[in-house]
């Protein structure tokens, strides 16, 4: 039984979210991008990351969240997926925290829009909800 | 055991490798050097093998040690002069030293591993029984041979298949081609040693099966051969099942590790029936006459060689004739010609033992010297991994991105030092990437080549005549490429055969020959492979397919009437398109030829059709060399690079000043610009994009790259082109890949990353090519049930904040984009000068009373209606777009100036009736055009 895990946690919009660590290929700062005209409204753009090519998906956006204030800056949460690597782009990186598999609760139905399929469930914390997001769904995308 | 200590047995490993590494090839020296032998070589490959006994000895490996000492036993009395160094001899320590090697690669289990045959055929040697059978014989002997084959390393293996493949690829071939020239030896005889081949290596790695069908096989050639009766449909039949087994049987053993129980001995045994039927019926004729037919019936000298050749061809043919002599006299000069410098050196001590036992044959010491023959060849080749050269290619790819990034560098600064290093950098690093791209190259024959056999087997399923033809089989392809293809020409040779050529009967009632011939055609046009299917059958049938476009809602039967017939040919590409009447096995569900065209397009390519009726259909395809690295052009849009594929590339035009103002000219809202004379249709790369006008700097430059897709030009304006530069393509994440208007992505020279545009998607986009196909398709289902006559072509206009109007764009002249600071004032009218008139101007927020949007400055778009020699500009916020449509949900309005209102696109629009706005603000206008 695995009681544990090891979640790597980041802010959207005051909220507290956690993917797996073990997902998570690296943490970097900000990057220039290239922009994708005619791309899903929540792909931010494309990162050169050491010559693999990446695509940056805004979370906020993703999430149906009010976008981030002008002038703040996202930090990159690689992840690795089936296609290779993608960006997650969230307002502040946390720490990795370790989670008991007890503390675990399924959303309650009431939560409804996108966060429905991509918010797995909380972890209740000391006095906060730590929130783990579906990377796997994350990163699927519906071109319209 | 004294295996505890890994460190000393992995030396021991080595070192042993090493010493056997040299053997080899000092064995076969020996062997050439024949009774002159060097003694000084004997020593060292004595020495070699006896360390190796030695250590063997020390660490406890009895298995390895046994087969080390007989061998050294055998070479000591090489060395001594007591033996002959005849291939028999060599043969079997070669063999020898293989399962040494063996031994080696699992040295674990090497005690456990069987190596008695090359332990008895050592003791046979040093018993002076020199005709005794080489160990792979004495394999075959043992049942199923389970533990012999661990003794095959995974190499010897693979390297077995892979020949062996090429082997059957190559019978069929000949196969083939000896089903059209039923006479030709030269073909029989590259058969025979194809199948011979085959069944030497089975035999030799202990796969019964397989040998016993060849050998079966190969005494159907052998007959044949020997004149015993000529090739005819029914034996071209066998042989072709018989291949078809054996690649089973081989498929088994690649991916199980044995040969399967799926093909039984049956058919081995079926196939030797089928030769005893052959041969009596022949007898019974009368042999004189098959042998009078061979021109070379004469009796040729009884070569030492030939008994042996005639031995391996056919026991059968013994059998059934009583004269042997028969045989052997009639036995082809060129066959022993082809055979006999093998067989000289390699057979005469066998030969004694086979004319005895005529049943068990050793084939291996022909493959053996078979193989030994073609070293030659094979020196200069390597098999690699094709991960390794994808590996190799990105590789390269990443250093084409440093050098370009390097001689941006480079023109900034002015050393002439750096300058000549980096001009060899960028010689080198061009080099390196032509020589990793031929690495991957391959002649599209490959896969071609299976293509004979297809159309064969097809044209007797349609009961057709179908003859396959290629011209420029040599002409290389990427890997990557041939492998895409490979199934959209698989897929058009068998659309061909099935649909493309007519029967025979039908044929001839035609005048044509009762065969009909496809060919395959490659070659290499400006830097891109040209790939043509050619029939001369009956063509397209393009009444049936206009009608089928019809019956299938596909098209309307107005569009229909107004394609030209190349157009029309081109539907077949259409999804769901089929006019076969009836669905045969083979094609006609009407999947396919939709997949066949999404298929190249993916790679780049385009796929064209001409058919001309009663003559035939041709289906050409373009594609690119290489997908991994492409010259390409780079322009900009809003400060965003994008890279377009030099192959879709034309020319560039650039419009300066007054004629960036004059020469592109509108019709019906759509930007046209004459290029010498000739309509070229404009796209803006920026409305493509969506990317908002530039409104800040009215541009006096208008950037125009003419493109191709599909055969068809078009122009993308652009705000600046850059360079020309070699990108590496690289895939589209998941996440981008339904965004039609991209290929690929590259990263620049600057190390940003840039989207490579897909011409053919942006033109579709922009309903540039096949406008009407893709419309065809996309609105059928609601135009087929609905009347076509309520279709109107409207130009929907922004005005204010949320109200839109539209128009019949027959009623606009022409879109303009006026400066707001040119609008002057004349008899209380707003009017701007325009192509050297005064143009009165008409807004429609103050006629309509629309609320007007805060507009700053910069251009504002203008309508022009013009009748007779008067016009007037419509002010409007926006030009929205250009629809076709039926107009539903309308309601009447009684405000002057409107007609009616309806939904467009969802969005609630009102129907200017243009002339009562006119009329509105300039009452005198449609008079005055009355009264001129």
């Amino acid at each position: 039984m695995i009681a544990s895990r090891q979640l790597c946690t980041f802010l959207l919009d005051g909220h507290l979210f956690g993917v797996d660590a073990q997902t998570v290929q690296e943490v970097i700062r900000y990057q220039e991008m290239t922009r994708v005209p005619k791309a899903p409204a929540a792909v931010s753009g494309l990162i050169n990351l050491r010559g693999q090519i990446v695509t940056a998906i805004d979370l906020r956006t993703r999430l149906g969240m009010k976008p981030r204030e002008n002038g703040k800056r996202p930090m990159n949460v690689v992840v690795r997926s089936d296609d290779g690597a993608v960006s997650l782009l969230v307002d502040q990186i946390g720490d990795v925290i370790e989670v008991d598999a007890e503390n675990f609760e399924s959303p309650p139905d009431t939560l409804q829009g996108p966060s429905r399929e991509l918010v797995q469930g909380a972890y209740k914390l000391n006095g906060r909800l730590l929130l783990l997001l579906n990377c796997a769904e994350a990163v699927q995308l519906v071109t319209e | 055991m004294s295996f505890e200590d890994a460190e000393l047995l992995k030396e021991f490993v080595v070192e042993s490798q090493e010493h056997l590494a040299d053997v080899e090839n000092q064995l076969l020296t020996l062997e050439s050097q024949g009774d002159a032998m060097d003694v000084g070589l004997v020593n060292k490959v004595f020495r070699a093998v006896h360390s190796i006994k030695g250590a063997a000895g020390f660490m406890g490996l009895e298995t390895l040690g046994g087969l080390a000492h007989r061998s050294e036993e055998v070479l000591n009395k090489l060395r001594n002069k007591e033996l002959r160094p005849t291939s028999l001899v060599i043969n079997t320590l070669l063999r020898a030293a293989d399962q040494l090697k063996a031994l080696l690669d699992q040295i674990e289990a090497s005690n456990e591993m069987d190596v008695t045959p090359h332990i008895v055929a050592l003791e046979a040697i040093l018993a002076g029984e020199e005709a005794v059978s080489t160990p792979e014989v004495s394999a075959n002997a043992t049942p199923e041979n389970t533990k012999y084959e661990i003794g095959i390393s995974s190499e010897a293996l693979r390297e077995f298949l892979i020949e062996s493949f090429d082997n059957l690829e190559q019978a069929e071939r000949d196969l083939l081609a000896l089903e059209r020239h039923p006479g030709a030896d030269d073909l029989l005889n590259s058969v025979f040693r194809s199948i011979h081949t085959i069944k030497g290596s089975a035999g030799f790695l202990g796969y019964l099966k397989a040998e016993k069908l060849t050998h079966a096989a190969e005494s159907v050639l052998g007959s044949i051969r020997s004149g015993n009766f000529p090739f005819d449909e029914s034996v071209g039949e066998r042989l072709f099942t018989t291949i078809d087994a054996v690649r089973r049987i081989l498929h088994s053993i690649e991916s199980e590790g044995h040969e399967g129980s799926e093909v039984t001995g049956e058919l081995a045994t079926q196939i030797e029936d089928f030769l005893q039927e052959k041969l009596s019926q022949t007898t019974a004729k009368g042999k004189k006459k098959g042998r009078s037919t061979r021109k070379s019936a004469s009796t040729s000298k009884p070569d030492a060689a030939e008994p042996t050749i005639e031995a391996s061809l056919s026991v059968e043919a013994r059998r059934a004739q009583p004269d042997p002599e028969v045989t052997v006299s009639s036995a082809k000069p060129t066959i022993a010609q082809v055979t006999a410098p093998k067989m000289e050196t390699a057979q005469p001590p066998e030969a004694a033992p086979k004319a005895s036992s005529p049943t068990r044959l050793s084939p291996a010491p022909t493959s053996s010297s078979n193989s030994s023959a073609e070293s030659s060849a094979s020196d200069s080749t390597i098999r690699v991994d094709v991960a390794l050269l994808d590996k190799l290619m990105t590789r390269v790819g990443e250093l084409v991105l440093a050098r370009n990034q390097i001689l941006q560098f480079n023109s900034t600064i002015d050393d002439s030092a750096l300058h000549s290093a980096m001009q060899r950098l960028n010689l080198i690093t061009t080099e390196l990437q032509e020589g990793v791209m031929k690495t991957r190259m391959q002649p599209i024959g490959t896969v071609w080549s299976k293509f004979p056999r297809l159309v064969r087997d097809l044209a007797t399923m349609c009961e057709k005549q179908v003859r396959i033809e290629m011209e420029g089989k040599e002409t290389e392809l990427d890997k990557t490429i041939i492998e895409a293809i490979k199934d959209p020409l698989t897929h058009l040779v068998r659309n061909t055969v099935d649909h493309g050529i007519e029967r025979p009967e039908v044929r001839a009632q035609n005048g044509k020959p009762t065969e009909g011939c496809l060919t395959l055609r490659a070659y290499h046009e400006g830097g891109q492979v040209n790939i043509e299917i050619c029939d001369d059958g009956a063509g397209l049938n393009l009444g049936r397919i206009k009608a089928k476009a019809v019956e299938k809602g596909l098209m309307t039967l107005e569009q229909v009437a107004r394609m030209a017939d190349r157009d029309v040919g081109n539907l077949i590409f259409l999804p769901g398109f089929s006019t076969a009447e009836k669905v045969s096995n083979v094609s006609g569900r009407g999947v396919g030829m939709d997949v066949v065209k999404t298929n190249i397009e993916k790679i780049g390519g385009t796929v064209d059709l001409q058919s001309k009726p009663g003559l035939g259909t041709t289906i050409k395809i373009k594609i690119p060399l290489t997908l991994a690295i492409i010259p390409a052009l780079i322009i900009t849009s809003d400060s965003d690079r994008y890279a377009i594929p030099q192959v879709n590339l034309m020319e560039l035009v650039r419009l300066e000043g007054e004629e960036s103002r004059t020469s592109i000219e509108w019709i019906q809202g759509a930007p046209v610009y004459r290029l010498r004379g000739r309509l070229l249709p404009l796209v803006y790369l920026r409305n493509e994009l969506g990317i908002p006008k530039d409104e800040s700097k009215t541009s006096e430059i208008v950037n125009i790259v003419v493109l191709r897709a599909d055969d068809r030009q078009f122009g993308l304006v652009v705000d600046n082109i850059n360079d020309s530069e070699e990108i590496v393509v690289k895939p589209l994440s998941k996440q981008l890949k339904n965004v039609s208007v991209y290929s690929g992505t590259t990263i620049m020279g600057d190390g940003r990353v840039a989207l490579i545009l897909d011409v053919m998607g942006l033109a579709q986009s922009a309903h540039v090519v096949t406008g009407t196909k893709e419309r065809a398709v996309s609105d059928s289902n609601d135009r087929a049930t609905t009347n076509n006559s309520n279709m109107q072509t409207l130009l929907v206009l922004g005005v204010g904040p949320n109200r839109r109007f539209a128009l019949p764009i027959a009623q606009v002249t022409r879109l303009e984009k006026l400066a707001m600071d040119k609008v002057e004032r004349a008899d209380h009218q707003e009017v701007v000068q325009y192509r050297g008139e005064i143009l009165p101007l008409i807004r429609l927020t103050d006629t309509l009373g629309v609320e007007p949007s805060n507009h700053s400055g910069g251009l504002m778009d203008v309508v022009v209606y013009s009748e007779d020699d008067r016009s007037v500009g419509l002010v409007v916020d926006q030009i929205v777009d250009i629809v076709e449509t039926e107009l539903i949900n309308t309601r009447p309005t009684q405000r002057v100036g409107l007609t009616q209102s309806a939904v467009i696109n969802g969005h609630v629009t009102d129907l200017l009736d243009l002339p009562a706005v006119i009329r509105m603000v300039d009452p005198s206008f449609f008079q005055t055009t009355l009264n001129a």
